[in-house]
């Protein structure tokens, strides 16, 4: 009771103080939150959680609340290892809050049953359709993107580059189908052929013969990890010479030195890169460098965002009263390092999405944004979420 | 289908067979010989491949690079074959599957320490690179043509070696009766480290070779070893021409099958139902083969009796 008596008056007082800086003037009363990281740190695909996890806590230690403790646990990709977490943190280290997870189908075992437990989670990857749409949950705020944001970009992108043929492929599973249908619901040409690979797979060599043959203009893919990698330099090495458009997730950071020169001038679609131009990026891309000594990738702006989010709803209201909690989450009042974020009614981001194209910086393949593929772009689910 | 995209597919169909052969070599003769199932097989696959990426990231030379490979998964496997396996020869399957399982882990987790969690560099050198027209106006990548010759000549090499050579009669005696060789005066143990070590250096070059147009990553090796396993099942266990037999029929299996079926089922259903149903069917196919060649003939093409 009286803790919530001083956070009442802590809120009082920072609306009071209007411009005086809320953040240090809130930050002394601040009030303790917990919060439980599950990501990929071993196996396969542990780049990203890695990524994730040292975006957030770049920004935890910017911030220096002195009011967060963060309990990081490995899920290894495996959806049962995610679930046995989120089950040990919210009952034995009774944390308030989960984020951390990269992958869709383990968000889908997690993320339902936190929620329904009463605990917030902020996504910093996954995006899965059902959470977003029927399967939305108002303690459930995704900071990254609906994972067919991308893929639609580029799709819009590929009519703006008159592209009038595609050749689109994508590994059969949910994702993979969602990215088709993504790109399909912007692109306005033919399709010269459409098809499902293996998830894993890593020889191209029978899906590049058919895009020789099949007489397309450009090609679309999303293939993330190793299997972009492989796809892209056995593309280079085949002597197709058409232009490429992808999602983010094959040209990020931690890839491109991997693929080299076989990824330069392909267009892919992002919501953020290095050289977006305010203030937080700057900082953000500074810090991450001095603190890590690699560039930050994509992902390491979405743990960022998370944990700036995190802070700034933590500067408004103690995690304790959920209601206070939430709105503050809603108004999304945090310095975004790719510019101008707010979340839809289903607690989706309203970002715009950006083209980039592969370049090399002295020895260092990275990207540069070209232009803006759609502008405060928001998923289509979201007519469907009932909260 | 033209000709040409057919040939093209034909062609993938036998540059995956050999490279999966290297592969299943190296596991069909530690199996025969030994009687172990070492899960750790696509570890050194991957030891292989980071070698190779590290050499080539220092020196800029590919063919050191494959030296490199051939050379540290060949001492990975001396090295586990001395400190874990020789223990296990004469326990039963299941132990050798749960320690050749923990070494899957432990060489996962030391490779991330070395080099990191993400994937490294090594492509395919410009000698090699492009594509060049064969005969009948087929485009095909030379590096894979590279890959199919020296797959066909390693298998070529592994006949002779063990058709013709002392090495070669003494793996052969090995497998039929292990006890009588021994009492034959051969140091039994030595010849299954260094069998051991050559089915690792198969695999650490067959990591390299395919890294070079895959990726290097940790945890590369355990998909391959997946089908290695069904190479090994259809072609008999122990025999190095039903490993090769083994090998182009799961490669052109998978291969001709990923591009066929979908067309197949294009023509009674609609485009998008048809990719994602056809490349569903598709990735069944080597196993089905792998059941049907169990169910006619139970211990694989080329298996001998118990």
């Amino acid at each position: 009771m009286k803790s919530k008596l001083i956070a009442a008056a802590a809120s009082a007082l920072t609306l009071c103080s209007g411009t005086l800086g809320t953040a240090a003037l809130a930050g002394a009363h601040m009030s303790d939150v917990k919060v439980g990281m599950i990501t990929t740190l071993s196996g396969g695909g542990a780049g990203l959680g890695i990524d994730v996890r040292d975006g957030f806590m770049l920004a935890v230690k910017l911030a220096d609340t002195g009011h967060i403790e963060v309990v990081i646990e490995d899920d290894q990709r495996k959806p049962d290892i995610a679930v046995q977490l989120a089950d040990k943190m919210i009952q034995s280290e009774k944390v308030d809050l989960l984020t951390g997870i990269i992958w869709s189908n383990l968000a889908m075992a997690v993320v339902p049953s936190a929620t329904a437990q009463g605990k917030f989670y902020l996504s910093p990857n996954a995006g899965p359709s059902a959470l977003a749409g029927k399967g939305c949950h108002k303690n459930y705020f995704n900071v990254a993107w609906q994972n067919d944001n991308m893929h639609e970009a580029a799709g819009a992108y590929a009519n703006s580059a008159g592209y009038k043929n595609s050749f689109i492929l994508a590994p059969n599973y949910p994702a993979g189908h969602d990215s088709l249908t993504g790109y399909k619901r912007h692109y306005t040409g033919a399709l010269a052929g459409e098809l499902f690979t293996q998830l894993g797979q890593k020889d191209y060599a029978a899906e590049l013969a058919q895009i020789r043959a099949s007489g397309a203009d450009s090609v679309f893919f999303f293939l993330p990890g190793g299997m972009g990698i492989s796809f892209l330099k056995q593309y280079a090495d085949s002597g197709i010479d058409l232009p490429v458009i992808g999602p983010a997730f094959s040209f990020d950071q931690g890839i491109l030195q991997a693929v080299g020169d076989a990824a330069l001038g392909v267009m892919n679609t992002s919501q953020w890169n290095k050289d977006i131009d305010n203030a937080a990026n700057k900082t953000f891309v500074e810090a991450f460098q001095a603190e890590y000594g690699r560039l930050p990738s994509l992902y390491a702006s979405q743990g960022y965002d998370t944990a700036n989010l995190l802070i700034s709803a933590m500067a408004k209201a103690d995690i304790h009263d959920q209601d206070a909690f939430r709105a503050a989450l809603e108004e999304a009042d945090f310095e975004s390092v790719r510019g101008d974020f707010a979340f839809a009614p289903n607690h989706h981001p309203i970002q715009d999405i950006y083209v980039r194209e592969v370049i090399k910086e002295g020895d260092v393949y990275t990207n540069k944004i070209i232009g803006v593929a759609l502008e405060d772009h928001q998923d289509v689910y979201g007519a469907d979420c009932k909260m | 289908m033209t000709f040409v995209l057919f040939a093209e597919q034909v062609l993938n169909g036998v540059q995956l067979g050999v490279m999966l052969f290297l592969m299943a070599s190296g596991l069909t003769l530690v199996f025969g010989v030994m009687g172990l199932i070492n899960l750790a097989h696509g570890s050194l696959y991957m030891v292989g491949a980071f070698a190779a990426a590290g050499v080539a990231a220092a020196t800029g030379s590919f063919l050191l690079a494959l030296c490199a490979a051939l050379a540290a998964a060949a001492a990975a496997g001396a090295i586990v074959e001395m400190l874990v396996i020789r223990r296990l020869y004469a326990r039963d399957h299941l132990d050798q599957v749960l320690a050749t399982f923990a070494l899957i882990l432990i060489f996962s987790e030391g490779t991330r320490w070395v080099f990191g969690s993400f994937p490294l560099y090594l492509n395919v050198p410009a000698y090699l690179a492009g594509p060049v027209t064969l005969p009948g106006g087929i485009q095909y990548p030379l590096y894979r043509l590279f890959l199919i010759v020296v797959g066909l000549a390693i298998a070529g090499g592994l006949y002779l070696m063990i058709a013709r050579t002392r090495l070669g009669i003494q793996i052969r005696a090995g497998e039929a009766d292990r006890e009588m060789i021994a009492a034959l005066g051969v140091d039994i143990s030595r010849l299954y480290t260094i069998v051991f070590a050559l089915g690792a250096a198969l695999a650490g070059l067959a990591g390299a070779l395919v890294g070079t147009i895959q990726s290097v990553q940790v945890g590369m090796g355990e998909p391959v070893l997946i089908l290695a396993f069904v190479v090994i099942v259809i072609g008999g266990i122990g025999s190095i021409k039903g490993a090769l037999v083994g090998a182009l029929l799961v490669g052109l299996t998978d291969t001709l099958g990923g591009v066929l079926l979908p067309r197949i089922f294009a023509t009674f259903m609609d485009n998008s139902g048809a990719t994602s149903a056809g490349s569903a069917v598709a990735s069944m196919l080597i196993y089905l083969l792998m059941a049907a060649v169990l169910f006619l003939r139970p211990r694989g093409l080329f298996g001998g009796a118990a």
